[in-house]
């Protein structure tokens, strides 16, 4: 004898992306907050003290914004014209900035006119920087030569003419004060130690460099340019690890997540992808409206920043973590009840009942073991089921066609409930795994409702709506 | 111990059915459609007879078996009792104590009363209202009572009382069954009545009363047949499948006999799983039945559709019609289709052997793998290989053959590593895909496309060549094995036999032959060729590289083979003159179901071990080589036609399991031998007496511990070997009949036996 088997429910295997760790972790970010600048952002650097403020250079200002703010907290618009890259200084109290005119502006973060001013670039700055000592400056500009300045005495250290294009991005080792690395649209990332005279290394990335970034460990370089963003490995003499072609359109704007294990590139194509950094393969992406120029999280990923060409900044916020302890839980039994018997060892020669498995049965699995077709069908048509679990209810309805009784279920239903089996059938109708059964469907309402047609509004609509569904779906 | 049989030879025996031997043989010379023996006569027993002279009617009379001495009696003295009545034996029953008979024909319904001599007929209306259909099936009478229960064609049960009177009798009708009721049975007490039908559910009725009943649903197939134990602790049930289910009185399956499971249709063909060498078909409805040939046992049957079977007639329920086992048996590839003839429903189904659970697993589930039938199927056999090179083809009516390989699937949190997916479609001038097949070494794949036969190159998929036989589509294809690999051998529909050299690409020879089978012997170069011609079928067995056959087997059987297997042997036959037959055993399946097979052995040979098995066999044909197996199943219905049945007993059935039990029981887990004792001396007591089910295990006990007096171990085996067969033979049917236990008889109504001779 065997028991009663449930009536199996095809499970259709997701397309699309599978869910993955990664997938949930960056989906944890609420829908994005948008705020508009004068200009496209080429520059958006994150406070690294709290409370996280961020400063976006935009045009000819910079704005800093607090975490929340959708407004600036403070701005510098004592620029002539359009201001480059402003940066924080690793204690988040100097913002350095450079600018079209080729000067470049030293400002604390709390006063407003600029505390040193740096000349000596004859053509935009679009690159400045603090190394990890704190005392000295890097620059790079339009001029082709990368530069080195003193704080204090805000004059110039050296100056490296070594690249043959525009100098546009560079970052500085952390590990190390005296090295910093810059990228050229001359194709080459240069390494400079401020001890010597001459690049310590030159990387040929083989097209324009956008962006430039070290690891904080400062063994593995990264240089986005082109469609490539490419990972050397500096220790070994600038060999090529990897090289990563994800985006069909420029990379402008690399990022690493405050772990390190994820990279972020940020491109034209209007995509950030998300790498992992020991497979090296994208484990995410997200998409922007248009195209991105520069890209920030903050420390401990709250917060992902996105700058576009048409001003437009999309800051987006992590959702807080769900407390999922609920107030009200179901009192448990005592724990004492909860064991007892259960410890208990049979001895050699106690005879053992065991108590039967109850299988749980789902309720239209119940209706449908004792024949009620009727009340079945009315299970698996409550909303939640039809809305959530569609191939359910087609489960259901198949198993009734096999037994002949579907089309007695069908009948002798009320307006209402006509009407909720037809918005189902017109809804559904169409995909393709249910198409078989839901044409009988359709078939046997229509033939059984068909004398009853015009004496409700409701109803003809739906089969109107029928009707077009099953027609658009023929054209 | 004894029991009556009776034949449409029309002799009753009197068998000793502990030892297997005919004691006494009464001719009565009329052809014996049932019988009914009574308590209170001992010396006459009721037969069911044609009335002579006219067709289709049939008399229930009285037949006196004379006590004479010898084997062979006459028992002339007829006395008709009953005129017109049913041919089945469940349209005729004894009313209480014997006092009258009764017995339903369409919609009458007659009383005997045997003491007053007093017949009264009762009659329903005929007309078929609202579905109502008044047909008797079945009948029974109370134990106590003068009450009777008869089932009917539309599912009713009436309850007769009152029957004395012609006018005043009163019914009263249950009705739960949707069909026809199939039997109906009395408890002992009569308090409780039990019935069964198509929906396969015993249902068990109070005190005659409708609202109060239990149920036993989901027995596995249609009743046939419910029969209470004497006792009244356990009832039998009788399925169409050939299976018969033991319930406990308080309705709880306790367990089932069954051997090779009759199925509507058998479909997947003869497989046989190379892990078990079991014989795989169709069993149940939607299941797989694993047989075993050694033990004739069902070793397990695997469910594939996985959906409740609905027992009603008209529906479009969907069966398994392909099944393919890899080299190894590690995969299983089933294919199931709905019933419906414009629009199959079909599934493919990967199966993977699981060694811990020590059963298959569902491993991919495709839909619609074909947009048509699929009409064959079959692995790539390379056992050198290991299992990730299987490859699995599959033919369909939609003109093309699909190549499904195994896929590893990367996601290391993926719950199985591997699926299947299509890896290559393949067509040839959209000509519907009849077979496929693997050579030896599977480098090459055939696949016939209606007349044509096309082979391809299983690594690059390229159509190699193709042969042809005008006219006629292909009907079987194989490769040759060993020595013959580079020959294909091909049948059609117009009766040719083809063999084809793969090296020359041309047909080696040809021979008119309408082959049904084609089986090639996995093992040897044999290939067996079952032809079927003129109403006979014949056995042909050849090598491809000869066209002279080895070896002709003309009139095999008088039915259509549909389906053949090799089956390898455990250990090589030492046979002289079967050389082909040294390695594997060929078994054949006819149209009605009956497994059959060839033996090497002569008749005698294989009756030496049990001397008492030619009681059984002395009716099976003596023809010089084949002589069939006693595996012969015949169907139920077919049973019903010719012999009337009752199944009373099944006590021979439990024992022997029951006896390996006690047997192989621990001696330090047995109680005292001082607590023994006394149960076993009240058993020999009362089983003498009555041979209650409760019993059943202290009687064993004591055969077992005659049988070790006798110090005749011999004897035992003999008897089980002759269970064994018995119960594939017969409905077996005990009853004792022991002169000192008269009384103790008389309370005891059904007895009966019939026995079937094996033809």
């Amino acid at each position: 004898m065997a028991a009663y088997k449930p009536v199996v429910v095809q499970a259709c295997p997701k397309l699309g992306e599978k869910i993955t760790q990664d997938t949930l972790y960056w989906r944890g970010y609420k829908t994005p907050v948008q705020i508009k600048e004068f200009g496209a952002i080429n520059k958006i650097d994150f406070s690294p003290v709290p409370p996280y403020n961020y400063a976006v250079t935009a045009s000819s200002r910079i704005h800093i914004y607090g975490r929340y703010s959708q407004e600036p907290i403070k701005t510098f618009s004592r620029f002539r014209d359009a201001a480059y890259c402003a940066t924080y200084r690793d204690d988040g109290r100097l913002l350095v900035a450079g600018s079209e005119g080729g000067g470049i502006c030293l400002f604390d973060v709390n006063g407003k006119a600029p505390l040193r001013q740096f000349e000596g670039h004859t053509k935009p700055v679009h690159l400045v920087g603090f190394l990890s000592d704190k005392y000295r400056i890097f620059s790079g500009g339009d001029d082709y030569s990368s530069n080195l300045w003193d704080i204090p005495s805000a004059t110039e250290i050296i100056s490296y003419s070594e690249h043959t294009d525009y100098v546009r991005c560079g970052c500085a080792s952390k590990v190390n004060a005296d090295v910093f690395i810059t990228g050229s649209y001359d194709h080459t990332v240069k390494l400079f130690d401020a001890r010597t005279k001459s690049s310590a290394m030159t990387i040929e990335h083989g097209h324009p460099v956008e962006s430039v970034l070290l690891f904080p460990s400062g063994g593995l370089l990264v240089s986005a340019g082109g469609r490539y963003v490419k990972v050397w490995d500096v220790l070994k003499g600038g060999q090529l690890l990897v090289s990563l072609k994800n985006h069909h359109k420029t990379v402008t704007c690399l990022c690493l997540n405050s772990s390190g294990q994820r990279l972020l590139s940020g491109s034209l194509d209007r995509h950030v992808k998300i790498y992992s950094t020991t497979s090296y393969k994208v484990v995410h992406s997200f998409n922007y409206a248009t195209s991105i120029l520069s890209l920030a999280l903050s420390p401990e990923d709250e917060t992902i920043v996105v700058g576009m060409t048409n001003g437009v900044l999309n800051v987006k916020h992590r959702k807080p973590e769900e407390k999922n302890e609920n107030s009200q839980k179901k009192r448990q039994p005592a724990y004492r009840t909860y064991v007892k018997g259960r410890t208990y060892m049979p001895k050699q020669e106690d005879f053992c009942v065991s108590k039967p498995v109850k299988r749980v049965l789902r309720k239209y699995d119940k209706l449908l073991r004792s024949f009620q077709s009727s009340k079945a069908l009315d299970a698996v048509m409550e909303p939640p089921i039809m809305l959530h679990t569609p191939e359910v209810t087609v489960a259901v309805m198949q198993e009734l066609h096999r037994r002949g009784t579907l089309r007695s279920a069908l009948a002798g239903r009320d307006e209402k409930q006509v009407n909720l089996l037809l918005t189902f059938v017109a809804r559904r109708v169409i995909e393709p795994r249910f198409t078989p059964v839901l044409v009988t469907v359709a078939d046997m309402i229509t033939d059984i409702y068909q004398p009853v047609v015009g004496q409700s509004e409701i109803v003809d609509k739906q089969f109107l709506k029928l009707q077009q569904a099953i027609g658009k779906e023929i054209d | 111990l004894q029991l009556y049989s009776c034949s449409l030879d029309g002799t009753i025996k009197l068998w000793d059915f502990m030892d297997g031997i005919p004691i006494k043989t009464f001719t009565v010379g009329t052809k014996l459609l049932a019988l009914y023996t009574l308590a209170s006569a001992e010396d006459s027993v009721f037969v069911v007879i044609p009335k002579k002279g006219e067709r289709d009617t049939f008399q229930l009379v009285s037949v006196e078996l004379t006590k004479g001495v010898g084997q062979d009696l006459e028992g002339k003295e007829l006395s008709v009792v009953l005129d017109d009545v049913g041919a089945s034996m469940k349209h005729i029953a004894f009313g209480r104590e014997g006092a009258y008979v009764v017995s339903v024909k369409d919609v009458n319904l007659q009383v005997y009363f045997f003491k007053r001599k007093l017949l009264n007929r009762f009659s329903l209306s005929t007309v078929k209202t609202k579905g109502g259909d008044n047909r008797f099936s079945c009948v029974v009478c109370h134990p106590k009572e003068d009450c009777i229960a008869t089932g009917h064609a539309d599912g009713k049960i009436r309850l007769w009382r009152n029957f004395h009177h012609k006018k005043e009798y009163t019914y009263s009708t249950l009705h739960w069954h949707h069909d026809i009721v199939m039997d109906l049975a009395f408890s002992m007490e009569g308090t409780r009545l039990l019935s069964g039908g198509v929906e396969s559910v015993l249902v068990q009725w109070h005190n005659e009363s409708s609202c109060q009943k239990d149920f036993l649903p989901r027995l596995g197939s249609p009743i046939e047949y419910i029969s209470m134990s004497s006792d009244g602790v356990l009832c039998c049930t009788l399925h169409t499948d050939n299976r018969i289910s033991i319930i406990n009185s308080n309705l709880r399956f306790s367990r089932s006999i069954q051997g090779l499971i009759k199925s509507r249709d058998v479909k997947t063909g003869l497989v046989v799983d190379p892990r078990t060498k079991a014989l795989v078909l169709n069993g149940e409805p939607g299941h797989l039945q694993f047989y075993s040939l050694q033990s004739d046992q069902q070793l397990f049957s695997l469910d594939i559709v996985q959906r409740q079977y609905i027992h009603q007639a008209g529906l479009k329920q969907s069966d398994l019609v392909k099944v393919a086992f890899s080299a190894r048996g590690t995969w299983l590839a089933t294919v199931e289709e709905s019933e419906e003839v414009a629009d199959p429903e079909l599934q493919l189904k990967l199966w993977f052997y699981n060694e811990e659970i020590q059963s298959f697993e569902l491993n991919t589930r495709i839909n619609t793998p074909h947009d048509n039938h699929i009409t064959d199927m079959c692995f790539r056999d390379m056992d050198e290989l290991g299992d990730d090179s299987l490859i699995l083809v599959t033919t369909g009516r939609d003109c093309v053959f699909k190549v499904w390989v195994m896929v590893e699937d990367t996601d290391p949190e993926a719950q199985q590593s591997v699926s299947w997916s299509c890896d290559f479609v393949g067509s040839y001038h959209n000509y519907q895909a009849t077979n496929c097949c693997f050579s030896e070494d599977g480098s090459l794949l055939a696949v016939s496309f209606e007349e044509t036969v096309t082979v391809w190159d299983s690594l690059t998929w390229d159509l190699k060549c193709t042969f042809c036989h005008p006219p006629g589509n292909i009907r079987n294809i194989c490769f040759g094995r060993l020595t013959c690999s580079k020959y294909l051998i091909g049948a059609t529909d117009y009766g040719f036999l083809c063999c084809w050299n793969l090296l020359t690409c041309a047909l080696e020879w040809s021979a008119h032959l309408n082959v049904v089978v084609l089986q090639p012997d996995p093992l040897s170069e044999h290939i067996a060729a079952v032809s079927w011609l003129s109403k006979e079928s014949s056995l042909f067995v050849f090598k491809p590289n000869e066209p002279r056959p080895i070896y002709i087997q003309r009139n095999l059987c008088k039915e259509k083979i549909r389906l053949a297997a090799f089956v390898p042997r455990d250990e090589p036959e030492n046979t002289e003159k079967y050389l082909w037959l040294r390695k594997s055993q060929l078994f054949f399946l006819t149209d009605t179901q009956e497994l059959m097979t060839l033996s090497t052995k002569s008749l005698e040979e294989r009756l030496t071990p049990s001397s008492k098995q030619l009681a059984v066999e002395e009716s099976l044909p003596v023809t010089p080589f084949s002589l069939l197996l006693g595996k012969h199943r015949h169907q139920q219905a077919q049973e019903d036609t010719d012999f009337g049945k009752l199944v009373v007993h099944n006590k021979q059935k439990q024992a022997s399991p029951a006896v390996k039990e006690l047997l192989h029981t621990p001696a330090h887990v047995l109680p005292s031998a001082s607590f023994l004792c006394t149960i076993f001396i009240n058993s020999l007591l009362i089983s003498k007496e009555n041979k209650s089910a409760e019993e059943v295990a202290d009687e064993v006990e004591m055969e077992s511990e005659k049988a070790e007096d006798d110090s005749d171990e011999e004897d035992v085996t003999a008897m089980e070997q002759e269970d064994t067969s018995h119960m594939e033979l017969l409905g077996e049917m005990t009853c004792k009949l022991s002169k000192s236990q008269e009384k103790e008889l008389r309370k005891i109504r059904k007895m009966d036996y019939s026995w079937l001779s094996a033809l």
